[in-house]
């Protein structure tokens, strides 16, 4: 035999032998996650490994959290999601993927880890920005992505609506508010890493509405000595949702492997890993253990205070909603 | 009908066959293809729009918002078009009738715009012109804003149909018999005179085509336009940013309606240019 065709022979047999079936799963993501869920994954191998012996593999996808959603109802096999929010979580579901009642599926309404809205500034605070009343002030500019084309950034627009009815203002009031905070924004990214390089690459813009995970981040990558973070008095608690994709991992088989997967995210690990990556940790013991990381803020939720999801979109972000009827005020 | 052409018509036999063969075989081959590759996903795109009764479908595509959006897109694509069309056609005329040091590099630079990903030219150019950018910084104590306003959308979409005037307009150039220049001299035209009626009425069916790809390029163009155009609302949102806005809302049939709204005026646009081209002094194609 010739020594080449022996050499493929056994490349072959070697293929064959490797290719039994291991367990697999993917991990359909938004972007922000990506550093959290590398270490994630490499500890949920190992826990999985001891437990039953087998080496799992878990594969990534990240983009824009709806985005991602789309590519699952199209069709993307995606084994779990883990997404900004559960709206996005919801258009899924309600394309008959997941099961209704998802979200009782997993403590704490299935949003293992938070965060929240604060403001960037420069170094200095040359504006200085306190609060939510500072902004939509003349000569504030404030960098924030399109909340209908970016799924972060309606954590941000409904952090500042919120803000404004909880300190006792009326509708009519929050939505002159907002008026004028869209009004003082130059640039209106469709994703929120737009934004974060418009105001930190750029340099336009007084104050950058940023979730806490991403303000933490910056300051990491690019020196506390640029841009510090400004905490508001009030803001929202940013959810960002998991979920098993039923019809698939019936379909595959894996639906035990994705479970542990979600539950992982809750075990003290999983818990100390989001923290370290900047999101803020549901397990009390964990969150008092990083609380010089975390300051305790008053934090409102979508489902307590705007009545969930469904709500919010048809009242703010639907065509013809409160979003567009503030760009039409913007431009008269 | 000549006598001759009556001769030969008898001579051949009845089913008269074709030139080349595999006519049937090429056309079928080609009208699948097409039908495949571009029929199908707008007929689904239609399709899809028609989801809609006609009253929402025509709310939503002359939505106040969306006309600001069509006549961002439509204007700044015409524009740009317009002036790949004056600088396509000089750098052309450079490239092919003067020789000098670098021409060949000049002259594969001219394909750039086309190889580089879309969202990299959008990046490059948003941190040129930006306020603290090398050429923004020069242009912002003139008062020139270029990035993240309606002239950062037009400067994008120069960048990216550069090429199409120049390819184009090259080999007209190149076949472009310079006898007939000398014959235009010698019979006592003006150098201006040879280069209009001459050199110019060669040239405008190639440049006129390269105007066309280039304009439709630029309508369709969301990569570059989304880093450097500001996408404010009314201002400096293009239409496939529209689009885009919809399904971010999981409104399917929302995004199909201005994607079927903007394959319609684009279309109407491309026919009426292409009756222009036919009328065009020195085309071919008149018929």
């Amino acid at each position: 035999m010739h020594t080449p065709f022996r050499i493929l022979l056994a490349v072959l047999a070697l293929a064959l032998g490797t290719s039994v079936p291991a367990a697999e799963l993917l991990n359909v993501s938004y972007d922000p996650t990506r550093e959290l869920y590398k270490e994630v994954n490499d500890r949920f191998i190992q826990y999985w490994k001891a437990e039953h012996g087998e080496l799992p593999r878990v594969r990534m996808s990240h983009g824009g959290s709806g985005k991602q959603a789309r590519a699952v109802i199209d069709g993307l096999k995606a084994d779990v999601v883990t997404l900004a929010l559960a709206w996005d979580i919801q258009a899924i579901a309600e394309r008959g993927l997941i099961e209704p009642g998802w979200r009782s599926e997993l403590p704490h309404n299935s949003a293992p880890y938070t965060s929240t809205i604060v403001f960037l500034v420069r170094r200095g605070n040359p504006k200085n920005v306190r609060d939510w009343n500072d902004l939509g002030t003349p000569g504030i500019a404030v960098v924030t992505p399109n909340p209908k084309t970016s799924g972060g950034a309606r954590w941000n627009y409904l952090a500042a609506w919120g803000a404004i009815i909880r300190t006792g203002g009326s509708e009519a009031e929050a939505e002159a508010f907002m008026t004028r905070l869209f009004r003082s924004v130059p640039v209106l990214d469709t994703g929120a890493r737009g934004s974060t390089t418009t105001f930190v690459q750029r340099g336009i813009g007084d104050v950058l509405l940023v979730w806490e995970n991403e303000a933490m981040l910056i300051l990491e990558q690019f020196g506390r000595d640029q841009f510090e973070i400004i905490r508001p008095r009030l803001s929202v608690l940013a959810e960002p949702t998991v979920a098993v994709v039923d019809k698939v991992v019936r379909q595959r088989g894996n639906e035990e492997l994705a479970r542990s997967y979600l539950e992982f995210l809750y075990t003290p690990v999983g818990q100390t890993l989001a923290a370290k990556h900047h999101f803020r940790p549901r397990d009390l013991t964990v969150l008092k253990a990083n609380a010089d990381k975390f300051p305790s803020l008053d934090l409102f939720t979508v489902d307590d205070f705007f009545g969930g999801w469904d709500a919010v979109q048809a009242e703010h972000f639907a065509n013809g909603g409160r979003f567009d009827r503030i760009f039409a005020a913007r431009e008269k | 009908m000549s006598d001759q052409n009556a001769m030969l018509m008898l001579q051949r036999p009845r089913r008269r066959r074709p030139l080349h063969p595999g006519f049937r075989l090429t056309l079928g081959i080609t009208l699948a293809y097409l039908g495949l590759l571009v029929l199908m996903p707008i007929t689904a795109a239609v399709l899809k729009a028609l989801e809609l009764d006609w009253a929402t479908f025509r709310e939503l595509a002359t939505s106040e918002r969306a006309q600001a959006a069509y006549r961002v897109s439509f204007g700044l694509s015409l524009a740009a078009a317009t002036i790949n069309l004056v600088m396509g056609t000089l750098t052309a005329w450079v490239l092919v009738r003067y020789r000098f040091p670098g021409r060949r590099l000049v002259d594969a630079m001219i394909d750039l715009p086309f190889a580089l990903p879309t969202a990299v030219a959008g990046i490059a150019l948003a941190t040129l012109y930006a306020q603290n950018g090398w050429l923004g910084a020069w242009l912002a104590p003139l008062g020139i804003k270029v990035a993240f306003t309606p002239l950062g959308i037009l400067v994008a979409l120069v960048f990216i149909g550069l090429p199409f005037v120049v390819r184009t307009v090259q080999p007209a150039l190149q076949d472009l018999d310079r006898s007939l220049e000398e014959a235009a001299a010698s019979l006592g035209a003006s150098r201006f005179q040879a280069l209009r009626w001459v050199v110019l009425r060669h040239l405008a069916p190639a440049a006129l085509t390269g105007f066309t790809l280039a304009f439709s390029r630029a309508i369709g163009e969301y990569g570059s336009v989304i880093f450097i155009a500001g996408n404010i609302p009314f201002v400096s949102e293009i239409a496939p940013l529209l689009i885009v806005v919809h399904l971010e809302q999981y409104d399917y049939a929302g995004a199909t309606v201005i994607a079927v709204a903007m394959l319609a005026l684009s279309f109407a646009l491309l026919l009426v240019i292409n009756l222009l081209q036919r009328h065009t002094p020195g085309s071919q194609s008149r018929r």
